[in-house]
């Protein structure tokens, strides 16, 4: 090996090792900052507790629970829409009409979230708050619906990919029966992606789960359990934000990095999950 | 019964797709019918004229200029920061890595491209905790740092972009290079690469795009409503996404709220614009790949 050989490859190999330190030092950073409510004892009255100042209690249990109520609803709304849209692009209408639609969900996932979150604030709390007269508007459903809208273009590539991949000899199999546009992909073509819808819905409430600008400005950001769809809630993202700009070396400000690592956490059991998914043995006909 | 079952198949995917083209349209038409109006000279600029402005002779106060030269600066510092890196690694990943190694390197950068981006700008606010306690007191959240935040957030883009372009190359124009004597490192360097390049450029435009739209990661690591062009990396700056979230929480008058449509409808039409260039150079590619074969 000459000494350029050599240089390149030490020189790409360093720099992996830089891209893979940055992964760990994020986790490393938040961890150190948040080390005197790890070892202070009370890390599982900072995860499990109340949000109450007053009592000096900073438990995040209220902001974990409502990212995952955010994050549940908001896929499940989206999840019959994407899976109906992508079922079009693959099987319905293949062809000119699929590949233009393909473009547009494709242009979607451009669009900036502060977009979205905008357009919330002037478009859909006005109405909600019109059509269920209740509250402000700001809440968990405003917040979820745009979720959803802006989760849907992750959805939908990814089942598009995993209706693609099933085999086109089984899809030919089932018309030569006499199977119907539906029938096909009813029982040949989801029964197959099964694998693939499953990682789309994972990597969409990862999308969710991790979103901080619809959450800040549609959901109302109140610190307590939100009892109702109509309820202000906050999420892990949203506390960070709001946060951040109080005094250093304050108990709230070292919940901030507790929430950090609860992301970091749920991301990484997220990624390990669609990697188990792309693992499954597929079903067989 | 089982027919009309089948029927609602066609009814529900059509409808799905119907409601969700409308969710998006609603999004763009109403930001195009209430802002279009605002657009102009004047949005951007205000009250100064646009030469000395652009000259930076004298200070914009009343338009978007300093929020989009903050924007554009953030975008070349970040991305300059993460391109090398990110381009190396790539073609380590795609040309050099092996078996255990790779796929636990894959492993690291699948978790960073699912990173929340609240949680690499708190990574960026912790660094500058650290530095400022370790090393200066004058080191507080700046450009540097935001850039330095987003170029963390966009780097596993740029590695897979890259992994991906050079995993696609066919073998047999892999093999020319080593056949003709090329060394690894001549055969990446003037074949490979090169060949590569327009998906790669691809994958820089995508990355430019998450750049320029991110709003959590600067809110946390120095973006300001009014500070004026950037006068150094190391002060505070102005950015499209963050005033249009400054706007929506708390506008005061119809000329702010004037200017935080106009700056939504900037940021989409140069994100529409990236990712339309982006997608039309992978269609390109994917087409010329047809053609080959």
């Amino acid at each position: 090996m000459t000494r350029s050989e050599f240089l390149a490859k030490h020189g790409f190999m360093a720099a992996a090792i830089i891209s893979a330190a940055v992964t760990l030092a994020i986790f490393i950073f938040m961890a150190l900052l948040g080390y005197p409510i790890l070892t202070s004892g009370r890390l599982f009255a900072a995860l499990l507790g109340a949000w109450q100042p007053t009592l000096q209690s900073y438990g995040i249990l209220p902001m974990i629970t409502g990212t995952f109520i955010l994050a549940i609803l908001a896929v499940a709304a989206a999840f019959p829409v994407c899976l109906g849209c992508a079922a079009l692009v693959s099987d319905a209408a293949p062809g000119l009409v699929g590949r233009f639609l393909h473009a547009v969900v494709r242009m979607m996932t451009g669009i900036p979230t502060v977009v979205y979150g905008f357009v919330g604030i002037f478009v859909l709390v006005p109405l909600m708050r019109e059509v269920f007269g209740r509250g402000s508007g700001f809440s968990l459903l405003t917040a979820a619906l745009m979720l959803a809208l802006l989760v849907s273009p992750t959805m939908i590539l990814l089942f598009c990919d995993s209706f693609r991949r099933v085999t086109h000899s089984y899809r030919q199999a089932a018309a030569a029966l006499g199977a119907t546009t539906a029938q096909q992909f009813l029982y040949v073509v989801l029964p197959q992606a099964r694998n693939g819808i499953l990682a789309g819905v994972l990597l969409g409430l990862g999308r969710a789960l991790g979103d901080t600008m619809i959450a800040l400005m549609l959901a109302g950001n109140a610190v307590a359990f939100p009892d109702h769809l109509f309820d202000s809630a906050r999420t892990l993202t949203a506390h960070i934000a709001l946060i951040i700009a109080a005094d250093f070396d304050s108990p709230e400000f070292r919940t901030l990095f507790l929430c950090g690592l609860t992301l970091y956490v749920l991301t990484t059991l997220l990624v390990l999950g669609v990697r188990l998914t792309m693992r499954l043995p597929g079903r067989r006909p | 019964m089982m027919r009309h079952a089948f029927k609602l198949f066609h009814v529900w995917v059509w409808g799905s797709t119907f409601l969700l083209l409308a969710a998006t349209g609603t999004v763009i038409g109403f930001l195009l019918v209430r802002g279009w109006a605002g657009i102009g000279q004047e949005l951007v600029f205000g009250e100064t004229p646009v030469l000395a402005a652009l000259m930076l002779q004298r200070p914009v106060f009343d338009g978007l200029f300093p929020a989009m030269v903050g924007t554009l600066a953030l975008v070349m510092l970040s991305v300059g920061m993460a391109l090398p890196v990110g381009l190396a690694t790539g073609i380590y990943l795609a040309e050099y890595a092996t078996g255990r190694l790779s796929s636990l390197l894959s492993l690291f950068f699948d978790i960073l491209a699912g990173m929340p981006s609240i949680v690499v700008g708190l990574f960026g606010f912790s660094i500058t905790i650290f530095l400022h306690h370790r090393f200066s007191g004058k080191i507080y959240p700046c450009l540097f740092i935001s850039a330095l935040s987003l170029a963390v957030l966009v780097l596993p883009y740029l590695i897979r972009t890259t992994q991906a372009a050079l995993e696609a190359i066919p073998v047999d124009l892999r093999l020319i290079g080593p056949s003709l004597g090329a060394t690894r490192f001549q055969n990446i360097f003037h074949v490979l690469v090169p060949h590569s390049l327009k998906s790669i450029l691809s994958g820089i435009l995508l990355a430019i795009g998450r750049c320029a739209e991110d709003t959590a990661v600067i809110m946390l690591t120095g973006v300001v409503v009014s500070a004026g062009i950037p006068k150094s990396i190391w002060g505070n700056f102005e950015a499209l996404p963050f005033y249009i979230y400054y706007v929506s929480a708390q506008y005061t008058d119809a000329g702010e709220l004037t200017r935080g449509y106009g700056a939504a409808i900037i940021l989409l039409l140069l994100c529409a614009f990236l990712f339309g260039i982006s997608f039309w150079l992978q269609h390109r590619l994917s087409q010329r790949m047809f053609e080959r074969v």
